[in-house]
């Protein structure tokens, strides 16, 4: 399969800032995620053999890293976290929000218009601003149901554009 | 965007330049930036080191290990290339400051790296950012572009001679690659379950060869200390606990944020001055004190010193800084039970008794905290976590017994009042969620 | 070679001991006789420390530390039954079985599982946990492998077993946390070498083999260690066998016992493919042939037929007119008694096989370069290793395993020249490519013939690459060559004097189970029994109390040429397949009289007029030579009513003919005989063997059918061979030596050698019937469509 340009660019950089080959991996996978949706298998094999290793070792490094994915998310995932700090402000009921909000299952399936999925997360490195969420990269903080509701909507806009 | 707060008796160190620009090099460089690393180099090896022994910092991932004596112990002579690796995992709940510094102070993170470099004599630096934190991995894309583009990395930094790459590398969302050894085979392109030890990271690390990993604050402060000196910084603190650190304050505060105080700034002040108090009015019921692995102290243990070595003799952990205030409306079943899940989560799996431990922990918790609780529970939670304690292969065993074992022993009342037949005592208590393990 | 590793003391429950410093502390103990369990340590793969079994107290460690990670240190004192130790071990038990699912009364494990023995010794009766268990169905990754997840405590043998030994690299570990599951390379199944070392090596039931799961108990079968029956490395292999209406039926083979010459090796041949001996399709009656169609008989009237026939031919036509072909797959002891049989009893020297390799040329470069051979065991140990042709990851899967295996854990030095890109080339030091059929011309260029290199050079190989090889090869001490059959006749007198200087070991590679033997044994027209010349006749009439026909026989392709010219009248084809294997015209066979002795009806076996079923390998015993020359002991484990073995068939047509039995099987000669050792599974049941001697009033130690009394006079005859029996009967391989004994020019014939071309999957006729080697090969033949696609 080929990449694109930019991501072809990407892993020609990193290539070089390593004495080993495959020290590329976990980043590049997670580059490839972005452009791609998920990691396909095509995208598997290609980069095994780009980095000498089997499609079995890529699988079981994608395995292990819980931002890494086989299948499509929305195009906006909604992270939500309920770890400690987010639990004790709420954060169960963010995420019970943005699921019946979103009418998706939580670590399932995508909502009908393919536009959002929802995830259960630990913490994130927002402790001090909890409950706290990210949307794909973007992190939204001192949640409450109301302003998720407006960030939902804005994402919900983006998408249509 | 991370939020910035303040209080008078914050000293401030490492927070001097946040929300300043800093993150832009010209900024960096009017504020100080690129001094220490300039003087580091005219130092010298063991007299960077010296200063940072003298400074008694110790380590901010976690384990509060004393840093100079860290790098003192990586070899003078390696067949192998020697490397520093900058911890910027931070995973551990209750944890958010690695983000703050270098959210706002980049380059103080890179010129850490780089004095830390010029201290054991290696000529690379990685900066691993947790896959979570994009955009702080592409702020520190453009640091080290910077950097680069001045001349201040690459070759014969500042006119020296000296030889110093700087690299910046992005994770893909695993607590347990904060773990030294597990950081080093995620950037070695693997999965993330840590190394038999010994050999430790300073003789064999990244690529076999002699590794310095320090978290990224413990870097970020290195600068400060090689300006303003190991024994001025040592000073701020107490003894054996240099300088200051960044608390996280969260939970159920008025005021939390990231405050950096002093080390050995007395908890209670901590919690009801700087923190402003117990939010809606309620009494505090229980502290973490230092992220979630962390054991609990309740109410009466709070007046103490936060510092590694106080905090130890209470019975817990200074940890990484991350303080979880817990009102007195909060179940620590449940608090209990969302620990636990989170580290069954994240248990790379390599070792029997924190695989299994946690799976075991979390399902005997999850029917407990349902009402399915025997009395006897009680006793296997904690006969389960005591048996994880000190027998698995990395720390997170530890991490998740630790916790288990302080709620039991020091909530065990509130275990009980959970059993058979009775409801819970809190009002809001909905069955948990459980995050499904990770598979694919 | 290296110094000695120093010393250091170390004091274990208050025991004093001393170990080479480096040594880990786990395997310290088990020197002093101290069991320190373990699950996940494994001798001689990559180390783990993941299943916490083997922690123990060392003083001045505040923790316990893991005994398979700790090497020992000068001073250590450790205690490893301390109360800490035993509590930690024993939560450690009640932590696994947690969620391990409790059907051990129907887990292909029980009884030989190593949990269950550790909770019987270390564990806890009681169980604390009332949660659900993790379930998981089972999974079939492949026709031979089947995976059973929640049983599974990821001890991760199965993984290093396949990436570091088998350099497969197929099983993988995925997800994590309580997620964690070892997972195939082909998500759903497994596309490997099917070796099933992951299933041996196993601790619990998590991977189970195709063939065995749920047949049996272990406790209800015998065990029986004998020697593989398919290529010629000669793996030590554990056949289970349990009774059945027919005889003994073999249910399956695998490898329990780690003492043999395979270690912990065993490939997909060894371990599956006994099943040829329950085909449908085999013979199990003598079967004589009228009017064009077989019809079955007894025995007597088999027996009585045949050898009529071969007397009525000697007498009308002479010896000169009746052919014996032997067999790459019967024993030295059958082999022996054939070549004896046809040059005594029949009295010609037509006798021959089907040769894989040359071992006479072989043998005579051999003893004119006073250089030695080289045993299976010696490739493992060897400093460095040179391989020219053959693919021992096809051909020779033992060799290939010890060669990997030396260079992973001994850092040997591994030089490759072949023609093709094989996969060994991953473990080499060194590569050359050269062109087809160029290995003789490599060893032109090793004697030092320079202008060789230009005819080398295309495949890839460069001249400065060649005399960096030739180089590096004259530095090597104690090399070990290892050469296919490419290398015949004078090639191999060259290869052998360019390195035996050195020290030199070699091994020449040949193709089945006793094909060694056979050459050894002398199923040839012109040698005779250890490669003599008939020069040296008169050990030999000395020894048989007869005289060797002096005519030099006729080899394979003469009998079948004599037999289209209507000049051989009968032929005695035993356990082989030349019509298939030399691509001969079986309608030259329709003349004369054909006797066949063989398990399937093969190509040849269609034009027999009498075929008599015979036992094979796993059903008799006696001995096999490796291709390397490791002298191996077969003991009796399968058993199928009414076959019989080629030895008792040999000597019952020759007492038909009349001839006296007592100069064909040394009777009375001093010899020790065999009381039953040697017949593994029955050895223990009312023994046929003794009730038919006492029925003849014989002394137990004579008996016409005992193998151990040929093999008696073999160790008289051939001096290589002259080994401890008392060891080769307790078990071990004992290595032998190719002495020649006089050093008369060997005749050597390049052209006879055919080499079987099998591959991991294949074994000539006995794999057609294999029914899994044939799914193996379906299921990667679809595979291999797929990945295509
Ligand atoms: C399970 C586990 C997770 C950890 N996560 C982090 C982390 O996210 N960030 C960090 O800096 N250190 C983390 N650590 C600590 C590191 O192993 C290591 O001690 C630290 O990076 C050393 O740096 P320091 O001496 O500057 O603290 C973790 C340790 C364990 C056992
Ligand atoms: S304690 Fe064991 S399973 Fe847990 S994270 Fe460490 S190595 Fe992995
Ligand atoms: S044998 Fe030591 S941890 Fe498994």
């Amino acid at each position: 399969m080929n990449f694109s340009d930019q991501l072809e660019a990407r892993f020609a950089d990193m290539l070089g800032h390593y004495p080993t080959k495959r020290s590329v991996l976990v980043p590049f996978l997670l580059y490839t995620q972005d452009e791609l949706g998920y990691l396909t298998d095509e995208a598997i094999e290609e980069i095994a053999q780009r980095l000498d290793l089997t499609a079995l070792e890529v699988r079981n490094v994608i395995s292990y890293y819980s931002m890494l994915r086989t299948r499509p998310a929305g195009k906006y995932n909604v992270q939500v976290c309920t770890n400690i700090c987010c639990l004790l402000r709420g954060g169960e009921e963010i995420l019970e929000h943005a699921r019946k909000k979103l009418g998706v299952a939580v670590n399932k399936g995508i909502s009908e218009d393919g536009v959002f999925s929802v995830e259960e997360v630990e913490c994130i490195g927002a402790c001090s601003w909890a409950p706290a969420m990210q949307v794909n990269y973007d992190f939204h903080e001192n949640l409450t149901e109301a302003k998720v509701d407006e960030i939902l909507e804005s994402y919900r806009k983006k998408a249509q554009q | 965007m991370a939020y910035l707060v303040s209080h008078p008796d914050e000293v401030k160190v490492i927070s001097s330049r946040f929300g300043k620009g800093a993150a832009d090099i010209d900024r960096y460089l009017e504020l100080d930036g690129y001094k220490a690393v300039q003087m580091a180099l005219q130092m010298g090896s063991e007299a960077v080191i010296n200063e940072v022994k003298a400074s008694n910092l110790r380590g901010r991932g976690g384990a509060g290990f004393p840093t100079g004596m860290k790098w003192s112990f990586v070899p003078k002579e390696s067949a192998k290339p020697k490397y520093v690796l900058c911890n910027g995992d931070e995973s551990e709940p209750g944890t958010c400051k690695d983000r703050l510094i270098f959210e706002h102070d980049p380059h103080a993170v890179i010129e850490g790296a780089m004095i830390a470099a010029i201290a054991v004599n290696a000529h690379k630096a990685y900066i691993y950012i947790r896959g979570e934190y994009r955009y702080l991995l592409e702020i520190m894309q453009k640091s080290i572009a910077d950097v680069y583009a001045r001349g201040f990395a690459g070759k014969n930094i500042f006119g020296s001679g000296y030889d110093l790459d700087v690299y910046w590398h992005g994770g893909a969302g695993a607590y347990e690659v904060g773990e030294e050894s597990a950081l080093m085979e995620s950037l070695e392109g693997k999965r993330g379950v840590p190394r038999i030890r010994p050999p430790f990271p300073a003789v064999v690390g990244l690529w076999g060869g002699p590794t310095v990993i320090n978290n990224a604050e413990t870097l970020a402060s290195v600068p400060h200390i090689i300006m303003m000196g190991g024994q001025k910084y040592a000073d701020i603190g107490t003894p054996k606990n240099g300088g200051t650190r960044l608390f996280c304050l969260s939970g159920h505060l008025e005021k939390p944020g990231v405050y950096e105080l002093p080390m050995g700034y007395n908890l209670k002040k901590m919690i009801y001055e700087v923190g402003g108090g117990i939010s809606n009015g309620r009494k505090l019921k229980a502290v973490v004190p230092g992220g979630s692995s962390t054991p609990v102290l309740t109410a009466d243990e709070i007046d103490i010193a936060m510092d590694f070595d106080s905090v130890a003799k209470a019975g817990s952990m200074l940890g990484s800084g991350g303080v979880v205030v817990i009102d007195d409306a909060t179940c620590i079943v449940k608090f209990a039970l969302r620990t636990m899940q989170f580290y069954r989560h994240e248990s790379c799996g390599w070792c029997i008794p924190c695989r299994e431990g946690t799976d075991w922990l979390n399902k005997t918790l999850t029917r407990f905290h349902a009402g399915g609780g025997l009395a006897k529970d009680i006793d296997n939670i904690r006969y389960l976590a005591e048996n994880m304690l000190g027998r698995t292969f990395c720390p997170l065993g530890d991490a998740a017994a630790m916790p288990t074992i302080g709620f039991v022993k020091k909530f065990r009342e509130e275990f009980e009042a959970h059993l058979e037949g009775k409801p819970c005592p809190f009002e809001k208590h909905g069955a948990i969620s459980q995050l499904p393990v990770m598979s694919h | 070679m290296a110094d000695a590793p120093k010393l250091v003391n170390i004091t274990v429950n208050g025991k004093k001991t001393t170990a080479p410093a480096g040594t880990l502390l786990i395997e310290a103990c088990k020197q002093i006789g101290i069991e320190v369990p373990s699950f996940c340590y494994y001798p001689g793969l990559s180390l783990q420390g993941a299943c916490r079994m083997c922690l123990v107290e060392i003083e001045k460690m505040p923790k316990l530390q893991t005994a398979c990670t700790t090497p020992v240190a000068e001073g250590m004192v450790v205690n490893t039954e301390s109360e800490k130790v035993v509590q930690s071990r024993k939560a450690m038990l009640e932590i696994v079985l947690a969620n391990h699912p409790l059907d051990c009364p129907v887990c292909d494990a029980g009884g030989e599982c190593e949990l269950q023995d550790m909770t019987y010794t270390y564990g806890a009766a009681e169980s604390k946990f009332i949660d659900i268990k993790s379930h998981r169905d089972e999974q079939q990754w492949s026709p031979v492998v089947f995976f059973d997840r929640p049983r599974c405590i990821l001890c991760y043998r199965c993984v290093r077993v396949c990436g570091e030994g088998m350099d497969v690299w197929a099983l993988g570990v995925q997800n994590r946390g309580q997620g964690s599951v070892i997972a195939p390379n082909k998500q759903d199944h497994l596309e490997c070498e099917e070796c099933g070392m992951c299933i041996d090596i196993c601790p619990v039931g998590a991977l189970t083999s195709g063939s065995y799961r749920y047949k049996t108990r272990p406790w209800e079968m015998n065990h029986v260690g004998t020697v593989c029956t398919h290529c010629g490395d000669g793996c030590l292999t554990t056949v289970g066998v349990r009774r059945s209406d027919t005889g003994m039926e073999i249910v399956r083979c695998d490898n329990r016992d780690k003492s043999g010459i395979n270690g912990d090796f065993l490939c997909v041949k060894g371990r599956y493919a006994f099943d040829f001996a329950a085909n449908q399709e085999r013979i199990t009656q003598p079967l004589i042939k009228r009017d064009g169609k077989f019809v079955p008989a007894t025995w007597t009237q088999a027996i009585e037929l045949v050898a009529d026939k071969f007397k009525q031919v000697v007498q009308k036509d002479g010896p000169q007119a009746i052919g014996v072909i032997g067999s790459n797959r019967t024993t030295n002891e059958e082999n022996y008694l054939l070549q004896k049989f046809a040059r005594l009893v029949l009295g010609t020297n037509n006798i021959d096989h089907h040769r894989t390799a040359d071992f006479p040329a072989f043998a005579k470069a051999i003893s004119e370069n006073k250089a030695r051979t080289a045993s299976m065991r010696d490739v493992f140990e060897a400093p460095a290793v040179l391989l020219i042709g053959n693919d021992p990851t096809e051909q020779h899967p033992l060799l290939a395993w010890q060669i990997r295996n030396n260079v992973r854990l001994h850092r040997s030095k591994f030089y490759i020249v072949n023609s093709q890109a094989i996969k060994l080339r991953r473990q080499a030091t060194q590569f050359v490519q050269i062109p087809t059929g160029a290995e003789a011309r490599f060893v032109d260029f090793l004697s030092g013939n320079d202008a060789a290199a230009g005819t080398l050079t295309q495949a890839g190989a460069s001249n400065e690459n060649l005399s960096q090889l030739r180089d590096a090869l004259k530095g090597e001490q104690n090399l070990v060559v290892i050469f296919g059959s490419e290398l015949r006749g004078a090639d191999i007198s060259a290869l052998v004097k360019f390195a035996a200087p050195q020290n030199a070991k070699f091994i020449c590679l040949g193709d089945y189970a006793n094909s060694r033997g056979a050459a050894d044994m002398g199923l040839f027209p012109d040698l005779l029994p250890g490669y003599a010349t008939f020069a040296g006749a008169a050990r030999y009439q000395q020894e048989w109390g007869a005289d060797v026909p002096a005519l030099v026989g006729m080899d394979l392709k003469q009998m079948f040429g004599a037999a289209r010219d209507g000049k051989l009248k009968a032929l005695y084809v035993v356990g082989s397949n030349p019509v298939s294997r030399y691509a001969l015209d079986p309608f030259v066979l329709q003349a004369p009289f054909v006797v066949v002795q063989d398990m399937f009806m093969t190509e040849t076996a269609i034009a027999a007029d009498v075929i008599l079923p015979a036992a094979f390998a796993y059903e008799k015993s006696g001995t096999f030579t490796s291709t390397c020359g490791d002298l191996q002991m077969l003991r009796k484990a399968g058993d199928v009513v009414s076959v019989k073995s080629d030895f008792e068939i040999v000597v019952r047509i020759a007492e038909k003919m009349g001839y006296d039995v007592r100069k064909l099987v040394p009777f009375g000669k001093g010899l020790r005989a065999d009381m039953g050792q040697s017949r593994g599974a029955q050895s223990g049941e009312a023994d046929r063997h003794s009730v038919w001697l006492q029925a003849r009033g014989l002394e137990p130690k004579v008996s016409p059918f005992d193998p151990l009394a040929t093999l008696d006079e073999i160790q008289r005859l051939i001096p290589g061979y002259d080994v401890s029996q008392i060891n080769l009967v307790s078990g071990n391989d004992e290595h032998t030596q190719l002495v020649q004994i006089q050093n008369a020019s060997i005749p050597s014939h390049p052209e006879l050698v055919v080499p079987s071309n099998d591959t991991l999957f294949t074994s000539g006729t006995l794999g057609r019937y294999s029914t899994v080697l044939n799914s193996v090969m379906e299921r990667r033949a679809t595979g291999k469509e797929v990945a295509a696609d």
